[in-house]
């Protein structure tokens, strides 16, 4: 792996290789010295150029743990347009000596044009661009969701069988994107759910079904449920769905939704959530909720990533 | 074509494994404070092969499993990023830790020392073992730090361009040491 944009360039098996680093970086974490000296000496620069609390933390925290030096940089407030912005900002960071860069942007395609316009030779992290992809967000919720539908004999393992259900704004969210092309990837059936409106334009052909009632898609007990946040900063224009509480009412997962999931259900949500609205509270906190532990595996996950990205010759094998 | 000499057989791989299982024993470590940490691959069935010995030879209630794991140390490795992406492998660290114990590291080749360089650092981030031991089935020589084993099965002398192969029954269906020297280099020519 040279950089990580997209879950669509990912193998199975680099997938599921990922996974497996991951799960020996989190018992590396459950030690009395956390601190690696895998990457004693190359830096890592988090460029975010869009509002990000938690993905920035868990990158730093990645990056500190196995020994690499952190710069923060964030490029907000820039009146340069958005290509020549861009572009200086990666030239800048080749001249700071920057070993990999990750990258936050409101724009779908800045991971993928800063890795190959030609300005930059260092590997390159995507944290999220605009509705695109947030591949190490989908990766954590499949490092979370193997750890508790395989269970003990998972290393190796995929999500063969396993069906999930991702509610909610799948418009506005690189993360269901994500999500759905690597958990089917790893063998799942997935399930989306939402408002026809928040459903984007050719979802009919990603490999997933499409369903528009949460209630049929809860009657065929899903093994887990990813509840999305409804992005209302990107609802311009509104329309999107007629009221918050009718909204709340055929979407939301509920303390009477929940209960009458299996007892094996997971739920999970990638934050930061609108409790009450898409997701009940008490089920935010209730003993399926797995949403803290997500954050937890992240920091695991991104030590994986950035691991096979730094810790071998940079010569394509 | 490579030439390949085969320098231990089952045999005296079993033998060299028994006395080293003595030579912890009588060193002053019983299976009461000795933990066996097998280096992967191979060094994690020669812990268990030892861990056993060192079991039945002392007869105590404590089983093998109690005195053996596995310590993993690619992630302390000095060399990662000369080489494509090496998969971590799994730390085992038996229920007491490590704290005030005598661990022997178990590792199937000696050779530059720098395995063993990684495995004491990984083991400092773990806990604070009373002694550090080392146990290898095969010396080869052409040491880069200053490291040597407590407890050697062969000492195998060779040169740089051969290298030494370990099978083991666990991992590779049979138990052998051999030599295998690269076609053209030392001997196999020149009649």
């Amino acid at each position: 792996m040279k950089h990580f944009i997209s879950i669509a360039d990912l193998s199975r098996a680099e997938a599921i290789s990922v996974l497996d680093t991951a799960e020996h970086m989190a018992e590396t974490q459950s030690r009395s010295i956390r601190k690696l000296p895998t990457l004693v000496g190359t830096t890592v620069v988090n460029l975010f150029m869009e509002d990000s609390t938690r993905t920035r933390i868990s990158f730093e925290a990645a990056a500190k743990r196995l020994s690499a030096d952190v710069i923060n940089f964030s490029a907000k407030g820039s009146s340069l347009s958005k290509g020549e912005s861009l572009k200086d900002t990666a030239l800048t960071l080749q001249a700071m000596g920057a070993d990999a860069v990750v990258v936050r942007s409101s724009s779908s395609g800045a991971a993928h044009l800063l890795a190959h316009a030609g300005w930059i030779d260092q590997p390159i992290v995507n944290a999220g661009d605009g509705a695109h992809e947030h591949p190490t967000q989908a990766m954590l919720d499949a490092f979370t969701l193997r750890r508790h539908l395989v269970g003990e004999d998972r290393l190796g393992a995929d999500l063969a069988g396993r069906r999930i259900v991702i509610v909610g704004d799948v418009l506005h969210s690189r993360v269901a994107r994500s999500n759905v092309l690597l958990l089917t990837l790893l063998g799942a059936e997935v399930t989306l759910v939402a408002p026809p409106a928040l459903v984007p334009v050719g979802a009919d052909i990603w490999p997933c079904e499409v369903l528009y009632d949460l209630d049929d898609a809860l009657a065929a007990q899903p093994d887990a449920v990813m509840m999305l946040r409804v992005q209302r900063e990107r609802m311009i224009g509104g329309g999107f769905f007629p009221t918050p509480g009718e909204y709340s009412r055929r979407f939301a997962l509920t303390t009477d939704r929940a209960a009458r999931l299996p007892e094996h259900t997971i739920v999970l949500h990638p934050g930061p959530m609108n409790r009450g609205f898409e997701i009940a509270g008490d089920v935010a906190d209730g003993r399926r909720s797995v949403i803290t532990e997500q954050v937890a595996n992240g920091v695991s996950v991104r030590m994986a990533v950035l691991y096979h990205l730094l810790a071998s010759t940079s010569e394509e094998t | 074509m490579t030439d390949a000499t085969t320098v231990l057989g089952p045999d005296e791989i079993r033998r060299a494994l028994t006395r080293i299982a003595y030579e912890i024993i009588e060193s002053g470590h019983g299976a009461d404070d000795v933990l066996l940490l097998g280096i992967p691959h191979r060094g994690v069935p020669l812990a268990e092969r030892l861990a056993r010995s060192i079991c039945e030879a002392e007869g105590k209630d404590r089983g093998p499993a109690e005195i053996q794991g596995q310590l993993d140390i690619t992630l302390f490795r000095d060399d990662l990023r000369a080489h494509p992406t090496r998969e971590p492998q799994r730390t085992v660290i038996p229920r007491g830790g490590v704290d005030g114990r005598t661990v022997v590291l178990v590792d199937d080749v000696l050779y530059s020392g720098r395995t063993i360089r990684a495995a004491l650092d990984a083991l400092a981030a773990i806990g604070r073992p009373a002694a550090v031991r080392l146990a290898v089935l095969v010396d080869r020589g052409h040491r880069e730090l200053p490291i040597r084993a407590d407890h050697v099965g062969k000492n195998l002398p060779t040169s740089r361009s051969e290298r030494v192969s370990v099978h083991l029954t666990e991992t590779d269906g049979e138990d052998a040491v051999r030599i295998v020297r690269p076609a053209g280099a030392s001997g196999g020519g020149a009649r």
